[in-house]
């Protein structure tokens, strides 16, 4: 459909439409891409996301150019981009700063989904590719992490590949095979670096390629979780709907211009956050032979950490280590089959029964009380704690299709509302 | 294989372990990286004491002598030793396999480590070594219980007498004592420095310390002062530009309803 549009028009763009659809992508992307008109706060952050991973390549790309992927050498390079580089700390902060941001953006994106609906019918593939990029974010994540070659980007890496040890018979060598070692070493140190700065980055772009594609396709969702395709004016362009171009271009402009206010304040003032994004055992060069006090993986994952460290009991034989890994990953995975598990008749949490709106809110507060209690040493106190909250975490999901069916809704508008 | 490495990490792990961090209580301070004359006596106190042992090896002479505002020439004639130049890193002489039979570990590199301890600590580290007999180098340290470093400012700040057990001074800290919850006061100070055994006062001595941890918690992060002053035009610009934008989309917005 697309070839057949914008043909035989004068000038340079006509010459180039003749050979390429320029402006058919364009419009059907942008210019002519209809979006509701009722995005609210919650719609900002799938353009942020983009815009962290544009920051997160093109400072990437620099560097690159400084940094050295050895044992002996990598910790000296990033000292010496922090130092004898011109402007090296600042790309360095952008790029340590940008891989929080990205996790703090997609989370947001995430919740949004969850909460007006955005994985219902017709966009499961939307949400599984989202999903996937996630997946491929928290690896790209992790093996970046290493890359600085302090003490607790090398212990970090050290306690998430022992998980793999911990599966049945075939353990001990795939987490040898992964490190490439019998230990943490600068041939695990390579490896991690060329996935982390060639075969993951190019896995996340094809995704977000497919990840909007899929969405061009069926049409944004929005706060009310109606579609607006099933209310066109005569000439077949959806009532509520509006371009994207220019009314969400510019209206993303402002959630740019905040979004890299708070940006650039940890930057340039607070690069270290707290120590959350840059931890301070992480100054000191990696030494396998002194353990840090205390290991915690950085704060997008400790959620997942603490998941892991609530399963405390052995069961059929197996180590209990075995089953935390197991509860980690369905953790993950169970965000996959999420479309098929609300079977609720409207999308949005603004229609749905008040069971929804409560176990939302409670899945959330789980969600944060475990990632507080994964950055903390255990306790027997706080491990109780984290296994309340991963019962509920799981709950959420497994009782969705009996609350969602269950409970009485509110009925949904023909139009968007707000 | 497996099971050597894991005897061979055993063997070895017991001499490069340090003491955990206790919750001795810390002495504050801020650093004041503008404090120029701070920095200047400290990177002085730094070469002179310190530097024979630990190296600041990811940074360089000339861009420290920029920084804190020391001519060159007067950095090259009092402040560099032996074969180095301006533009060289501040290595030492000493190799890490005779420090490590000196010492019993090699004296740790310390251009990050006021990033690694923070600044407290270090302000306080240096302050509460003690005399202990039981010690290889007759010192101990009240936050850094047996460390294995000797107390090289021992003239500047005096002799100083532990008049306490090593739990009582675990809790009550070296000059600074217990905390009342009630009356917020400390009480039973654990250290007292010998009057008229150091060069300095307590308060000079105290000084003293400040610009050596100020001078390296600017080591630790040379380009902070230059990020706070791009990052306040950025935010001024940001704060433009979003205004800005804000009433570009007013404006297209203006027709939607």
């Amino acid at each position: 459909m697309a070839g057949h549009r914008n043909k035989g028009n004068p000038g340079l763009m006509g010459w180039i439409d003749d050979r390429f659809p320029a402006t058919a992508l364009w419009d059907d992307h942008l210019a002519k891409y209809y979006a509701p008109k009722n995005f609210n706060f919650w719609y900002f952050f799938g353009s942020l996301a983009l815009l962290v991973l544009v920051n997160q390549i093109v400072t990437g790309i620099w560097l690159t150019m400084s940094y050295n992927p050895s044992d002996e050498g990598a910790f000296a390079s990033l000292e010496y981009i922090m130092r004898d580089v011109e402007y090296g700390w600042l790309l360095r902060y952008m790029h340590s700063t940008g891989a929080s941001a990205f996790f703090v953006v997609i989370y947001l994106h995430m919740f949004r989904g969850l909460m007006y609906g955005s994985y219902r019918k017709p966009r499961e593939l939307v949400w599984i590719f989202g999903m996937t990029i996630y997946l491929a974010l928290m690896a790209e994540a992790f093996m970046g992490y290493l890359l600085p070659w302090g003490q607790m980007s090398y212990w970090g890496a050290q306690v998430i590949v022992s998980l793999f040890g911990a599966i049945p018979v075939i353990g001990p060598d795939l987490q040898q095979w992964i490190r490439g070692d019998y230990l943490i070493s600068g041939i695990t140190l390579n490896r991690f670096f060329a996935l982390h700065v060639v075969a993951l980055p190019i896995v996340i772009l094809a995704l977000v390629v497919l990840h909007i594609i899929a969405l061009h396709e069926v049409g944004s969702n929005n706060p009310d979780g109606i579609e607006i395709s099933e209310n066109l004016d005569e000439n077949g362009i959806p009532k509520d709907g509006i371009p994207f171009h220019p009314y969400y271009s510019v209206k993303d402009l402002v959630g740019v211009g905040v979004f890299l206010f708070i940006f650039s304040i940890v930057v340039f003032f607070f690069p270290e956050g707290g120590g959350y994004f840059i931890e301070r055992p992480n100054f000191e060069p990696a030494n396998a032979l002194k353990t840090p006090d205390h290991i915690a993986p950085v704060w997008y994952f400790t959620a997942f950490y603490a998941m892991l460290r609530a399963v405390t009991f052995n069961l059929f034989g197996l180590d209990a280590k075995f089953w935390g890994v197991v509860v980690m990953g369905a953790a993950i995975a169970i965000l996959f089959v999420l479309p098929w598990l609300d079977r609720s008749p409207v999308k949005s949490m603004r229609y749905k029964g008040w069971i929804s709106k409560i176990y939302l809110v409670v899945f959330a507060i789980s969600f944060v009380i475990l990632s507080v209690l994964g950055a903390l040493p255990a306790t027997d106190a706080r491990t109780t704690v984290a296994q309340i909250c991963t019962v509920l975490y799981f709950g959420y999901f497994l009782l969705m299709p009996f609350y969602t069916r269950l409970e009485s809704t509110k009925p949904v508008p023909q139009r968007v509302t707000g | 294989m497996k099971k050597f490495l894991f005897a061979l990490l055993m063997v070895c792990l017991p001499a490069v372990v340090q003491a955990a961090a206790s919750a001795y209580p810390t002495d504050s301070m801020k650093p004041d990286l503008r404090d120029q004359a701070s920095l200047q006596r400290g990177m002085a106190l730094y070469v002179n004491r310190c530097m024979g042992c630990h190296s600041m090896e990811f940074q360089r002479f000339e861009r420290t002598a920029d920084d804190i505002g020391l001519p060159h020439d007067l950095v090259e004639e009092y402040l560099i030793r032996g074969d180095l130049k301006i533009h060289d890193q501040m290595t030492i002489a000493m190799s890490k396999t005779d420090a490590a039979g000196w010492f019993g570990a090699p004296p740790p590199d310390l251009t990050l480590e006021a990033r690694l301890r923070g600044t407290d600590w270090l302000y306080t580290y240096l302050r509460t070594f003690y005399r202990d007999d039981s010690r290889p180098w007759g010192v101990n340290n009240a936050l850094f219980k047996d460390v294995g470093m000797p107390n090289v400012l021992e003239d500047l700040q005096g002799v100083v007498i532990n008049n306490c057990t090593s739990e009582e001074l675990e809790a009550r800290g070296g000059f600074s004592g217990t905390l009342d919850p009630l009356t917020g006061t400390r009480s039973g100070q654990c250290l007292t420095v010998q009057a008229g055994t150091g060069s300095m006062s307590p308060a000079e001595f105290d000084q003293a310390i400040y610009d050596l941890v100020n001078f390296m918690a600017y080591v630790g992060e040379p380009s902070r002062l230059q990020s706070e002053r791009i990052g306040t035009y950025v935010l001024i610009f940001l704060a433009i530009f979003t205004f800005f934008a804000y009433l570009l989309k007013r404006e297209y917005w203006r027709d939607i309803h």
